[in-house]
């Protein structure tokens, strides 16, 4: 919804821009609480995801592959016109089909963790296509049903993970840990990075963005998806089947998210679904993440590694006494200041603009349907 | 009947919060101005307000401690609403971006806050504000047991800014200028309306009122303060856009969700509901289904004030 044309360099450039500006008052805020440690304090943020070489660095790859991929379902949605608030739903469902197939299949062998995978995915799908129907033929606001199925979602896994033996942990109040054959496998990267959590997720992850960014960007399908987001009528009026392409998108991004949930629980490193009344944080992550990577799935995978080395980087701020939330208070400046971003964008393309309608004086100003469209439906 | 009070009085702890809060939203919609922030402005109103009444309480207790606390809350919002509305009306930026910037701004910095106060991010308070009966009304039957015990004033500011939304949205004439920048604000500014000004006015109206949502909803419900209104924000933009904008439906949406949440989180204090042996999570997802399935046959028309989320250009075509 941000970019339609080829990648330009000002985005990236706007998103450095207010990098720098929430990395600075991050800076403020350490000098104004203890200014004897926020030097150290500050470095710490910049540098705290080397502290262990290699292994701190394969930590803030596992950290990122769960909000890359949140953060790619939302992105998607984005640039499809719709704004999936309910990835914390997918995610969650996602999460506990392949929690419920990691313990309960047992014969499966080899190909165990995908399908555990496959069906947290499509678990996932199916969450996200509710929304997608009800907008398609009831008209009902994406918005609204996708936060009413981030509560079934999450009451209704909690229900089920605590009413089933099998796969209920009663005295930690958590979903039993998956069968080792489910444990998506390591890939080689433990080699690259030994001791740390980091798994084919990972890789996962960066393949699903790369051919996100392939169905957006270079098939007709991903253009139809584009064009309803930004014009339902116009889109059927050219032939384009509209509902069809709303119900898809959302169950696209619902697959997305329940991957990130299925990719979280099946890592591996002692995750488990636990049971509390409290929507799962990773899909409003996700929400940031995406508007960081400017709803590009290629900026989203960027995106997500930098709030992961943050967040890395904030673990060992505790050393110096001051708490982890500063990491959440610099990402919001910087995600605050994205948006400022995108004006000093329009106003360069503007001028831009300017100049080539002075060129042709005489011709018919041309139309700028971004200015009609702007803001999608929220 | 006691179990008809006790529901009813639950019933308003759910819905008012909403109510207020979904009010809110409201304003800055129907000025044009999408607020999604409405999470992350409870939370900071619910912060500041919590906090002032913490660390009041050994001085001062009741309903004045409560009225001050009400006006901190609602002054917080607005000042951090403001972030919002410069973001969206000066800089005309995407309003979901700063609108989500704000929901993690928000959280973040009442914990960060409390730990410097206060060492732990919890912040306690005693709850001196419970009205048992109003004296007078509360002893008139039926209705004094309905309205008049177990409450709060909170409850009937609820009430009041209900009217008084209802009566400046389409009774007098900010409220026509404001309706007119979220239809058609090219319009409304040719008609001589400050459209920045209005939009402005919006977001701070929806600002005060969410941060006062964030303290009625934490008052009654609880005693201590964990930056968190539990998606509450969330939940009054679902009301707001259930309720199609406007006051009237969105008393009603708010009603209707607060009476499912009630009896989800009191069932087992019902007789003829407890003995169905119905688990306990499906009561809690019940208030979410049913609002889905109200909305798949209340939708139909349903349509956002047409320039909620654009920003307003000047010298756009």
């Amino acid at each position: 919804m941000l970019k339609k044309k080829k990648f330009d360099y000002t985005g990236v450039l706007s998103s450095v821009f207010a990098i720098l500006i929430g990395l600075l008052m991050g800076f403020v805020i350490l000098l104004l609480c203890n200014p004897s440690q926020a030097v150290p304090g500050f470095f710490t943020i910049l540098t705290g995801a080397f502290t262990h070489g290699a292994k701190g660095v394969g930590q803030v790859f596992y950290y990122s592959t769960t909000i890359i991929l949140t953060g790619l379902s939302v992105g998607f949605a984005f640039k499809t016109g719709l704004f999936n608030i309910g990835a914390s739903g997918q995610f969650i469902v996602g999460g506990f089909g392949a929690v419920y197939v990691g313990i309960m299949c047992k014969n499966l062998g080899s190909i165990h963790w995908v399908v555990a995978l496959l069906t947290g995915v499509v678990l996932g799908a199916l969450w996200g296509m509710i929304p997608g129907l009800l907008k398609a033929f009831f008209n009902v606001n994406e918005v609204i049903s996708a936060i009413m199925m981030n509560y079934i979602g999450m009451y209704g896994v909690n229900w089920f993970v605590k009413s089933y033996k099998p796969i209920f942990n009663n005295i930690r109040n958590e979903s039993k840990p998956v069968l080792e054959t489910a444990n998506i496998p390591k890939m080689g990267l433990d080699k690259l990075f030994p001791e740390s959590s980091i798994n084919g997720g990972f890789l996962i992850a960066v393949l699903v963005v790369i051919l996100v960014y392939i169905v957006l960007d270079k098939t007709t399908f991903g253009y139809e998806l584009k064009a309803v987001g930004y014009n339902r009528d116009a889109s059927r009026y050219a032939g384009i089947n509209e509902k069809k392409s709303i119900v898809l998108s959302m169950v696209i991004a619902g697959a997305i998210a329940g991957l990130a949930g299925a990719c979280l629980y099946l890592a591996g490193t002692g995750k488990h679904i636990e049971i509390v009344d409290v929507i799962a944080d990773e899909g409003f992550t996700g929400i940031s993440v995406a508007l960081l990577g400017l709803c590009h799935p290629i900026g989203v995978l960027f995106a997500g590694i930098f709030i992961a080395y943050l967040t890395a980087g904030g673990f060992y701020l505790q050393l110096f006494e001051f708490s982890v939330e500063i990491i959440d208070i610099i990402v919001a400046i910087i995600i605050y200041f994205s948006a400022f971003a995108l004006m000093v964008k329009l106003i360069l393309s503007k001028l831009e603009k300017k100049k080539g309608m002075a060129e042709q004086v005489n011709k018919t100003p041309p139309n700028d349907p971004k200015q009609e469209r702007g803001g999608e439906e929220a | 009947m006691s179990v008809v009070y006790f529901i009813f009085q639950q019933t308003m702890f759910f819905s008012i919060p909403l109510l207020i809060v979904a009010l809110g939203g409201m304003f800055s919609e129907r000025s044009g101005v999408i607020n999604i922030a409405l999470e992350g402005i409870m939370t900071m109103g619910a912060f500041t307000s919590i906090l002032f009444i913490n660390l009041t309480g050994n001085s001062m207790s009741g309903q004045g401690q409560l009225l001050i606390a009400i006006v901190i809350a609602m002054v917080t919002g607005v000042v951090f609403s403001l972030f919002h509305a410069y973001a969206a009306i000066n800089m005309k930026a995407d309003q979901t971006i700063s609108g989500t910037a704000l929901n993690m701004f928000a959280p973040a910095f009442a914990i960060f806050v409390a730990r410097i106060i206060q060492g732990v991010q919890q912040i306690q308070f005693n709850n001196t504000f419970r009205i048992d009966s109003v004296p007078v009304l509360g002893s008139i039957p039926v209705i004094g047991d309905l309205f008049f015990k177990n409450t709060y004033i909170t409850t009937y500011m609820g009430i009041a800014i209900l009217i008084i939304s209802t009566i400046v949205l389409y009774k007098t004439r900010f409220g026509l200028r404001l309706r007119a920048c979220g239809e058609h604000p090219q319009a409304a500014d040719a008609a001589g309306v400050n459209v920045y000004r209005m939009q402005y006015a919006g977001v701070m109206i929806s600002g005060a009122l969410a941060g006062l949502g964030g303290l009625v909803f934490v008052v009654p419900t609880s005693t201590n303060f964990n930056a968190s209104v539990a998606g509450y924000g969330f939940l009054a933009l679902a009301v707001l856009i259930f309720g199609q904008w406007k006051p009237i439906r969105i008393m009603w949406a708010s009603l209707f969700f607060g009476l499912t949440k009630a009896v989800a989180a009191a069932y087992s204090g019902i007789p003829f509901l407890n003995n169905m042996g119905i688990p306990s999570y499906l009561y809690k997802m019940i208030p979410y289904i049913a609002t889905l399935i109200v909305l798949i046959f209340t939708s139909k028309n349903s349509q956002a004030p047409r320039a909620s989320g654009v920003p307003y250009d000047k010298g756009a075509r």
